[in-house]
């Protein structure tokens, strides 16, 4: 995601120093960013290059106060608008997949295997967490949320490959018309 | 470790003769511990049911043996395994199979009642199983005052109600919403930390995942596919 646009989401609540918006950024997002100190300060200064933000005076401490430009909340509020695509490309479970299939040279039922084993681990994983994380924050809860959903829809899309790959076995070995089949169009 | 509430050895179920002949499952082994959770996957027509069925002593395997506590399902005499369905073995099916002239809470005590225990008592169990299941107060309702999704938590709780060591489930989540869906799985869970062992089919990955087992039937076969880890103390290896 970009480091960018979340630490302007987080500017538009207040001004904040470099700190303080690595550790703010990090909460909202269930530790779902990870970041070091080290690119919140490079980010700052090219968004102060930008003009998306502008510090203030350093305190007594050193620190200096980050605030949002009207170009900053301009960038924003594009970035809300603008909706995420899912990426079309193929993943490397899909190139394997697809790769064992086309060429034989893996079994493709083994691949479904050792992934469906992997992931319905971590799906296992997930939804423990989920439990014992009730009371706990909701950005947290909504980041397993996503992970669960994510593991689910890959072993729903294995055991949709295991089926095609059944199906087409099946035609072709009842590709060559049975005696019966025959029969029935007499 | 313990000996298994539930022990499966070579169990096969075969449908029809000559031509016709479908094996449904075939040699299964399958030990289900006190305290555990296991759930069983696969496509529809794996035998998933038909599994589930013969666990429960709801149907007769062709071949091998299934013990129960400890006793072979195959020396028992009818009066007994009777007893055993009503008492030690839970019940969550598809199907609701409701007594539409019973209110809820005397669908969810019929059990008990049925074993003897004084109608007082087994009300007050059957008020707390559906309370468990977030009928508390619906009770006194009939089941054709109930919605399908409350028809099947009333027979959710009369699955759970009283002291079953053995509770199966097929599909329990059917016609739930995702979030109550999720609230009986958390409850099977609970229950099987409290003790009892649960076996349950779904087709359904999410809700698999709360047990602590996962096997697949492909082909009648079994495969053990997961078994869950304990949660770190860092959740930091997670994040990605």
């Amino acid at each position: 995601m970009g480091i960018k646009e979340g630490l302007l989401a987080l500017l538009a609540t207040e001004p904040m120093y470099g700190y303080q918006l690595k550790s703010e950024l990090e909460n909202a997002t269930g530790n779902g960013v990870d970041l070091n100190i080290g690119q919140v300060y490079s980010t700052l200064q090219r968004m102060e290059r930008d003009g998306l933000v502008e510090p203030g005076v350093e305190d007594e401490e050193g620190r200096v106060v980050y605030s949002i430009t009207d170009q900053g909340r301009a960038t924003l509020a594009r970035w809300g608008d603008r909706p995420e695509s899912l990426a079309q490309g193929r993943d490397e479970l899909s190139i394997k997949v697809l790769l064992s299939i086309h060429t034989g040279a893996l079994d493709p039922n083994r691949v479904i295997e050792v992934q469906r084993r992997e992931t319905m681990g971590l799906l296992q994983h997930y939804v423990q967490l989920r439990s014992s994380s009730e009371d706990q924050d909701l950005a947290w809860q909504l980041h397993l949320d996503r992970l669960i959903y994510n593991a689910e829809a890959e072993l729903r899309w294995l055991d949709r490959v295991e089926e095609r790959l059944s199906t087409v076995a099946l035609k072709a070995t009842a590709s060559a018309p049975t005696y019966e089949q025959q029969e029935v169009k007499r | 470790m313990s000996e298994p509430i539930l022990k499966m050895r070579r169990v096969g179920k075969t449908h029809g003769k000559g031509a016709q002949r479908v094996d449904a499952i075939i040699d299964i082994d399958l030990d289900v511990a006190p305290g555990e959770f296991v759930a069983i996957t696969g496509r529809s027509g794996s035998g998933k049911t038909t599994l589930l069925n013969i666990a429960g002593a709801l149907d007769e395997p062709t071949t091998g043996n299934v013990w129960v506590e400890g006793r072979d399902l195959g020396d028992l005499s009818r009066k007994e395994l009777a007893q055993l369905r009503r008492i030690s073995v839970g019940y969550v099916f598809q199907q609701f199979n409701l007594l539409p002239a019973l209110t809820a809470a005397e669908n969810v005590a019929m059990p008990l009642e049925l074993d003897g225990m004084r109608p007082s008592d087994a009300r007050l169990l059957a008020e707390k199983a559906l309370a468990e299941v977030g009928l508390g107060g619906a009770g006194h309702r009939y089941p054709d005052q109930l919605s399908g999704g409350e028809q099947q938590r009333v027979a959710i709780a009369r699955g759970l109600v009283g002291p079953r060591k053995l509770l199966l489930a097929d599909e329990p989540t059917g016609a739930l919403d995702e979030a109550t869906g999720e609230a009986i799985l958390q409850l099977l869970r609970d229950r099987c930390e409290a003790g009892a062992s649960a076996l349950m089919v779904t087709h359904e990955p999410a809700f698999a995942a709360y047990a602590d087992r996962v096997v697949r039937l492909r082909d009648g076969k079994i495969e053990e596919i997961s078994v869950r880890r304990p949660v770190p103390s860092s959740t930091a290896d997670l994040i990605s």
